[in-house]
């Protein structure tokens, strides 16, 4: 089932709201996205913690409906 | 099997390989791109892997996702660890980032490159 990807932006952003949110639709096919999120509150954490901050914030969607994001993530620098 | 026994035989995996990838397929016969593409930089670095089928085990293919908490496979394990999915593991191979985990660990692998 697609996803539209301005609903995985609303979700990221509802959770970080200092967050950058970049997505792309790889795929043109609403299945296979990446995402580039900048956010100060992954300061100090590893890149799994971060990952897996995301996953919280998507609400299980993730390896559900939303089938492939591949994901890129960052602190802001200071 | 339950979550719980699917659980203890993860720790029992990871606990008793170095190097574990649980991913679709197998090594040779990798059955997702994103489980191919780990399987394929181990591979490439020469280090000795375990490999693990979740799509032979329902429970194994939910139990790993909660054993982790991350909802997505491939996972790669070192020395008892969780490293990442394919993302990180990709990200960390680029960035020579692999390479130093594994030789920090001791783990013999064949290409220093």
């Amino acid at each position: 089932m697609p996803m539209d990807p301005r609903e995985i932006e609303s979700l990221i952003k509802a959770k970080f709201p200092d967050a950058t949110v970049e997505i792309q639709d790889l795929a043109g096919d609403g299945d296979h996205f990446a995402a580039r999120v900048v956010t100060s509150a992954f300061k100090g954490k590893s890149r799994v913690q971060q990952h897996q901050m995301v996953y919280d914030a998507l609400g299980g969607r993730m390896g559900g409906v939303l089938h492939a994001l591949a994901l890129t993530t960052q602190s802001p620098p200071d | 099997m339950s979550e719980a026994a699917a659980h203890e035989a993860i720790k029992k995996t990871i606990e008793s390989n170095d190097v574990v990838l649980f991913m679709k397929g197998t090594a040779q016969f990798p059955q997702c791109g994103f489980s191919a593409q780990v399987a394929q930089i181990l591979l490439h670095l020469g280090v000795p892997f375990q490999d693990v089928n979740v799509l032979e085990d329902q429970d194994l293919r939910e139990g790993i996702k909660t054993y982790t908490n991350w909802p997505t496979i491939p996972q790669l394990y070192v020395k008892g660890e969780f490293i990442g999915g394919a993302d990180i593991v990709r990200e960390m191979f680029q960035a020579g980032e692999l390479h130093t985990l594994i030789h920090d660990k001791g783990i013999p692998h064949s290409n220093h490159g």
